[in-house]
């Protein structure tokens, strides 16, 4: 009985030597070098398409389904409107009307309530020039098409999607005490940090194969060209129209993805993430604990 | 404790430093996209996209392929006229009074034999009718019915010299933007396309919309009709057909009316 007692725990111990190494590893390398090339073309490409996007829209503030545009019932709008002293901002948006004079609509252009859709700070060139927008969308567009791709090859080549991304039938399960933790901002630390979370992975598929080639088919489909060389995109979307209005969503998406994403990044420990997404190595001694 | 922890120094890093950071990097971005956007290098730069766009729709599209074309219920009840549509220039003026009798339409340049033709001799050419989608470049897209001769057809009939690489329309409109202080003969609309596309079966100069004579506001009495571009390139108002070698030395030399106001030539996206 004694006897079996201490070989027992002699094989606990011999175990917990083995897995866990004494001292612990303090540097994790996180992110390879092509991750962290590509999430930064993107970054930069994001930011560039989105803005120049918003210069894009504002020359027409409307946004409709089908093939074509029913001139009078927008899914969609941003107006200036005439009102009691001036104008105002209305935004239309899916049959409820919201007054948002100062940002949207309405906004200050050199100390005057100027009539434009989203305001000057937001777009690319700060000034209305549809033309420059379109330059600066298109060239980004294809950065970020031939960035992805490459990002995509390497990801399945790698194993890096399934490695990393796909998550296992163990952490659906804890989906919900990730989701209560993170509403605690409460974040893995130590080991569990050298691998994303499940809400991390489910945040990051939904990115990179949803919304990111829902945006690039939705804005292949806008143009006439391509409309004649794949027709089946108009069918896929619903029209011309429609594609605009889902891009404009996807687009909507991917700012609600950055934001939450960023938010992230600043209360998991900002400048160990973003360390670790420049060098690669995270420190998982001064993780947040 | 979460969020900010101390960096290796030990020294926690501001908050508030790092939003006013964030906000100046971005009032920095911003100017600075400003400044490259007026920069004739940097523009070039962010050109060779369009360079990119136009051969990989070419080779995409080939030189037959078809637009979409609808059907008689997808018609959009209210299409959309833009650009000039009510012209005043008097030369079109007078025309207009007449309801076009006395208008031709001249087609010149590397051909072998210049035409003058009347909407009745256009009218007796080979037709061709279609319900296409009319894409704006600022977003918009309408449906309509166009019926007119396919440009082929006059080319055909006119004899293109092969010397000859684009298709310049001169039309009888000014729309002035205030932005270029030119007499009016040089800042007429005009638009160009190559020989692809003027070869292309549905690019038409059409007189009829929608089953009807078409009107003022839509380019009357002939425009143009270019399924697989964006609508500036639609020349409305045509006065005259003019092949050329280069559309270097016309107007300001980009081919076309917006595109010497920055847009691009090759209109497909």
């Amino acid at each position: 009985m004694v006897a079996r007692e201490i070989t027992a725990s002699a094989t606990i111990a011999s175990e917990a030597r083995r897995v866990v190494p004494d001292p612990p590893v303090r540097w994790f390398h996180r992110h390879s070098g092509f991750v962290r090339v590509t999430h930064w073309v993107n970054a930069l490409c994001f930011i560039l398409l989105l803005m120049s996007g918003l210069q894009i829209f504002n020359a027409h503030p409307a946004l409709y389904v089908g093939a074509d545009s029913d001139f009078e019932h927008p899914t969609i709008s941003i107006t200036a409107q005439r009102a009691d002293h001036g104008i105002k901002g209305e935004t239309l948006l899916f049959g409820r009307q919201f007054d948002t004079t100062g940002v949207l609509g309405v906004s200050s252009m050199n100390g005057q309530p100027t009539p434009r859709a989203f305001p000057s700070w937001s777009t690319i060139p700060s000034y209305q020039d549809l033309a420059t927008g379109r330059r600066w969308h298109f060239f980004f567009a294809w950065l970020l098409v031939l960035n992805g791709l490459a990002y995509l090859v390497f990801g399945f080549a790698k194993g890096h999607f399934r490695r990393d991304l796909l998550p296992s039938a163990a952490e659906l399960r804890h989906l919900g005490t990730d989701i209560i933790a993170h509403l605690r901002l409460r974040f893995p630390r130590g080991d569990t940090a050298k691998r994303y979370n499940v809400l991390q992975q489910l945040a990051y598929l939904a990115a990179v194969f949803l919304l990111l080639p829902l945006i690039v088919l939705t804005g292949l489909t806008m143009s006439p060209g391509i409309d004649t060389a794949v027709p089946q995109l108009l069918s896929a979307f619903g029209g011309r129209q429609s594609a605009r209005l889902i891009h404009f969503l996807a687009a909507s998406g991917l700012v609600l993805f950055v934001i939450v994403h960023i938010v992230m990044v600043l209360v998991s420990g900002v400048w160990n993430n973003i360390r670790s997404m420049i060098t690669g190595w995270y420190d998982l001694g001064t993780a947040p604990r | 404790m979460n969020g900010f922890r101390a960096d290796r120094e030990g020294k926690p890093p501001h908050r508030r430093g790092l939003l006013a950071g964030a906000l100046s990097l971005g009032g920095f971005v911003l100017s600075g996209c400003d400044r490259v956007s007026n920069e004739p290098q940097a523009r070039s730069i962010l050109d060779a996209a369009n360079v990119l766009t136009y051969r990989v729709q070419r080779f995409l599209l080939g030189a037959h392929r078809l637009a979409p074309e609808f059907a008689e219920a997808d018609i959009s009840s209210e299409f959309r006229a833009n650009g000039s549509t009510d012209p005043q220039d008097d030369e079109y003026l007078d025309l207009a009074d007449k309801d076009f009798a006395d208008w031709r339409l001249k087609v010149d340049g590397l051909v072998e034999h210049e035409l003058s033709l009347s909407l009745a001799d256009l009218r007796a050419l080979p037709s061709r009718t279609q319900i296409t989608r009319h894409d704006c470049v600022e977003g918009w897209s309408c449906i309509g019915k166009w019926t007119g001769v396919p440009l082929a057809e006059i080319l055909s009939r006119a004899g293109v010299k092969p010397q000859a690489r684009y298709v310049v329309f001169h039309c009888a409109d000014t729309l002035d933007d205030g932005s270029l202080s030119e007499d009016p003969e040089k800042i007429r609309y005009y638009e160009s396309i190559d020989l692809d596309d003027a070869d292309h079966p549905q690019t038409i100069l059409a007189y009829d919309m929608n089953g009807k004579k078409l009107d003022i506001a839509h380019g009357a009495p002939l425009r143009l009709r270019l399924e697989r571009q964006l609508g500036y390139k639609m020349a409305k108002y045509v006065m005259r057909v003019e092949l050329v070698r280069s559309y270097a030395g016309l107007h300001g030399g980009k081919g076309g009316y917006w595109e010497d106001r920055g847009y691009e030539w090759y209109a497909g996206i």
